[in-house]
């Protein structure tokens, strides 16, 4: 039966193909749209590492002027300071925990021909790469014990290694980094996090790092740290000073097992900043905040508001395609009446005639949604065009989306085939056939 | 009058097509009127000037990795290459770009001490080709002279001694007073001092989306620094062909440090505004292709009524309607719809509005585009049903003698 009504559906799209045209066009623009804007923001909001994002906790001290708070909203700074920082990591009180910073380098490659290029790098401690399930096509990373004797070891990415070994197993060479031979440990497999969540403050859709070294490399000042920095008060003069200073530089996560894991974590920390407290530092009322990765991209709204807005605007662009499109199905199933009468003369039941619209109305939103899911597909180059680099990591269509595209525009034209199909299947067959 | 009453009672027969339309209408209305509403506060923003000679700046990084490299001695050496290239007006030294995203930040203060307010500033480290090499006007005061110009070797911290300001930073300091603010002191990091020698027109900080992007200062500063960054101008119309030239003769002169990142003003700013620019743009193609859409449901709609009321059309030209008023019934009756939607529209386009301003900080719609957004959706749906109005004038007074 239901190819039956397929066929019936195939002769009426084609009998009134400027009309069906009409319908699909319209259903694909607004599929198109919404989803060309709903992708960019549903990649934003992602989940950049779904199976463990409730037990990586990003730390905040708040270490922040008396006067003057951090953020407007009290939360406190957005990064700490190197003399907390390191404090915490000495101490590894928790499950795992990473210290880190941005940094670049220079890299002198060997041969004569070869010119020296800047790498982005990322100052890291050893955990950094079980934390974030970072994978490797050669070797590993470093070992705890690297960060503490301050070895100069280093991890390659993936195009780092194509370019300076060409992509042969480098573990054990050595390589001249910012003027220091370091020796790489681990050639990491390419690893793009979206949103890049372990580092928001130098752009939380940027690329992943180049190369990374133990984070001991910036206070030994074999590497030059950059990335964001704020300070509230005076430095003073001279590298040692910075590091002592009060200002906020580097990025503190932890890795905690369970509840009570955290709250032992949360303790530790309090009694940290209170013991601190007798040293005239943290002068603020206690606000310590341990933020899941997903509570933290949240805190610092990664989702641009612009992309909300767009959202919010394309989902009523939908509405309107709809709207046309009932309007038009009204039309359309309303001046078949003579023909449903017919049926229904003919001992058609409601059921069957109900049954044959909607499949019809299903064809068009098939064929809208798949010209829809071309239409976003164009939007989403269209972006990549407008915005190129900006947001590079947020334009592809995953399975999910194509299935979210589909199916939404199949429900809608049901949806909006609905009331036309019951007013259609409402008629009454005598007044048609005495009208004939 | 008459008409009119007709066409009303006939809508209400139909209502529910009326309906769709009128939403429709209303929709559309919503959405464009505040698209074009975001439009505009975007290109505002993007006409900003940013006080620089744009056209004819350009800038590059100057990235050191040799250990034993002389700063002092190479950064004259540099300055000095770039100064003699022939096209080249001046050259400095300098910290950040504007609207480069990246810069750094101070607060600066009338009076000292930890709890006076002080005003965010965005800060600028040249030397004294610094206003020259940006093409800023200074509108009182002078420039920095050689004298002023103080070493700044790294993790140094202290400030000196004196600095030129934007009119919007004089502003923010000394509000009315502040066309006599040169040679007034103001205060750094609470209490370091310096002294105002000049104002500058226009320099914008490096954040186009920072509420203070009007507000810097130049600092007298030559920076020892691994990450050096130099801006040059040119002679107009020169800049491209002087690029490459300063990019070689540095890379020549030296090779224990790598020339990097040779950028124009102009990509820096098309960089900087690519956001604002690519919504604009997403915007404007909304726009156009819902005002289609709403337009060819008009057209599907009236098309189709159109035929179901072939007969009556027939029956009222056979008694003596002319084409006229054929078709001024059905541009009446759309006309109808859309005063419903439209005034549908405008309470959506509002309450959109006041979202927006809630939740995104935006600012209160204008009436002048309100009465714009009317205007053309008026337009859209009376060009809409002209086509259906036509071919409904068209038909045939002999179709009423026909049955069926």
């Amino acid at each position: 039966m239901f190819l039956y009504y397929l066929k019936l559906a195939r002769i009426s799209i084609i009998k009134h193909w400027g009309m069906s045209a009409l319908m699909i066009v319209a259903i694909a623009l607004g599929i198109g749209a919404s989803m060309t804007t709903v992708t960019v923001t549903y990649l934003m909001s992602a989940n950049p590492i779904p199976h463990k994002s409730d037990n990586l906790y990003y730390v905040q001290l708040d270490s922040w002027d008396v006067n003057n708070p951090a953020n407007d909203d009290g939360t406190p700074p957005d990064q700490v300071t190197y003399r907390d920082g390191l404090y915490l990591f000495m101490q590894q009180k928790a499950y795992r925990q990473s210290i880190q910073a941005q940094a670049n380098a220079v890299i002198e490659p060997e041969g004569k021909d070869a010119l020296p290029f800047q790498v982005s790098a990322r100052a890291n401690s050893a955990d950094f790469f079980s934390m974030f399930d970072v994978p490797f096509i050669y070797g590993s990373g470093w070992d705890h014990q690297a960060d503490i004797s301050k070895e100069q070891v280093v991890v390659l990415s993936r195009e780092t290694n194509d370019r300076v070994f060409g992509g042969e197993n480098s573990v054990g060479r050595s390589i001249k980094v910012a003027g220091n031979f370091f020796k790489v440990v681990g050639v990491i497999d390419t690893w793009q996090p979206v949103p890049r969540f372990y580092d928001i403050t130098t752009g939380a859709f940027n690329e992943s790092e180049e190369i990374f070294v133990p984070f001991s490399m910036i206070a030994e000042e074999k590497i030059g740290r950059s990335g964001n920095t704020n300070c509230w008060k005076n430095v003073g003069d001279g590298f040692q000073a910075f590091l002592d200073s009060e200002c906020v530089w580097l990025q503190f996560w932890v890795e905690l097992n369970n509840e009570q894991e955290k709250q032992e974590y949360q303790s530790f920390l309090n009694a940290y900043v209170e013991q601190q407290k007798s040293f005239g530092r943290f002068e603020r009322p206690l606000n310590n905040r341990l933020s899941n990765v997903m509570e933290w991209l949240e805190q610092r709204q990664v989702v641009a508001d612009d992309a909300l807005m767009m959202t919010a605007m394309s989902l009523m662009f939908l509405i309107v395609c709809l709207l046309n499109t009932v309007g038009l199905l009204l039309a359309k199933f309303l001046s078949k009446s003579s023909e449903i009468g017919l049926r229904q003369a003919l001992g058609a039941s409601r059921r069957t005639l109900f049954a044959q619209y909607l499949v019809e109305s299903g064809c068009i939103g098939l064929a809208g949604g798949l010209l829809g899911l071309f239409f976003a597909w164009l939007g989403l180059k269209g972006i990549d065009v407008l915005y190129g680099d900006m947001l590079r990591n947020l334009t592809s269509l995953d399975t999910t989306m194509v299935v979210a595209a589909i199916s939404l525009a199949i429900v809608t034209s049901l949806l909006a085939g609905l009331y036309p199909t019951w007013r259609a299947c409402n008629v009454q067959p005598s007044t048609q056939l005495k009208a004939q | 009058m008459k008409e009119f009453s007709l066409i009303l009672k006939s809508l209400m027969r139909n209502k529910i097509g009326a309906l769709l339309i009128g939403l429709q209408i209303a929709l559309t209305l919503t959405i464009m009127v505040n698209a074009v509403f975001m439009m505009q506060v975007r290109s505002e923003q993007m006409s900003r000037p940013s006080g620089l000679d744009e056209d004819n700046i350009f800038y590059l990084s100057n990235t050191i990795f040799s250990n034993d490299y002389n700063q002092p001695v190479n950064l004259k050496r540099d300055l000095d290459i770039i100064r003699n290239i022939d096209g080249v007006v001046d050259a400095t030294q300098i910290n950040a770009i504007p609207l480069s995203g990246g810069g750094w930040s101070m607060g600066l203060q009338t009076e000292t001490g930890e709890e006076q307010d002080s005003v965010g500033v965005a800060v600028y480290m040249v030397d004294d080709h610094g206003v020259n090499t940006l093409g800023v006007d200074i509108i009182h005061g002078e420039n920095f002279s050689l004298s002023d110009v103080e070493w700044r070797p790294s993790s140094k911290t202290s400030w000196p001694a004196k600095i030129i300001l934007t009119q919007a930073m004089a502003e923010s300091l000394f509000a009315e007073t502040w066309q006599d603010s040169v040679g007034k002191t103001v205060y750094i990091n609470r209490d370091e001092p310096m002294q105002i020698i000049g104002i500058m027109k226009t320099l914008q900080a490096p954040w186009n989306g920072w509420n203070g992007v009007e507000r810097s200062i130049l600092v007298p500063y030559q920076m020892e620094t691994k990450g050096g960054r130099y801006i040059v101008r040119t002679e107009p119309g020169r800049r491209d062909e002087i690029m490459p030239l300063v990019e070689k003769a540095l890379s020549d002169a030296d090779k224990g440090r790598i020339i990097r990142r040779v950028t124009s003003m102009e990509e820096t700013r098309e960089r900087s505004y690519r956001n604002h620019d690519a919504i604009n743009k997403i915007l404007t193609v909304v726009i156009a292709v819902l005002t289609l859409i709403t337009g060819f449901g008009i057209v599907g709609l009236a098309m189709f009524s159109i035929n179901r009321r072939t007969k009556q059309i027939g029956t009222r030209r056979a008694l003596g309607a002319s084409r006229w008023q054929v078709m001024s019934y059905f541009m009446l009756e759309n006309l109808i719809i859309s005063t419903f939607g439209i005034a549908l529209g405008l309470a959506g386009a509002i309450a959109l509005n006041m979202w927006l301003v809630s939740s995104f900080a935006m600012k209160p719609i204008n009436s002048e585009l309100l009465f714009a957004g009317v205007l053309v959706l008026y337009a859209v749906g009376q060009l809409a049903v002209l086509y259906p109005a036509r071919k409904a004038a068209s038909i045939s007074p002999a179709i009423a003698t026909r049955t069926a």
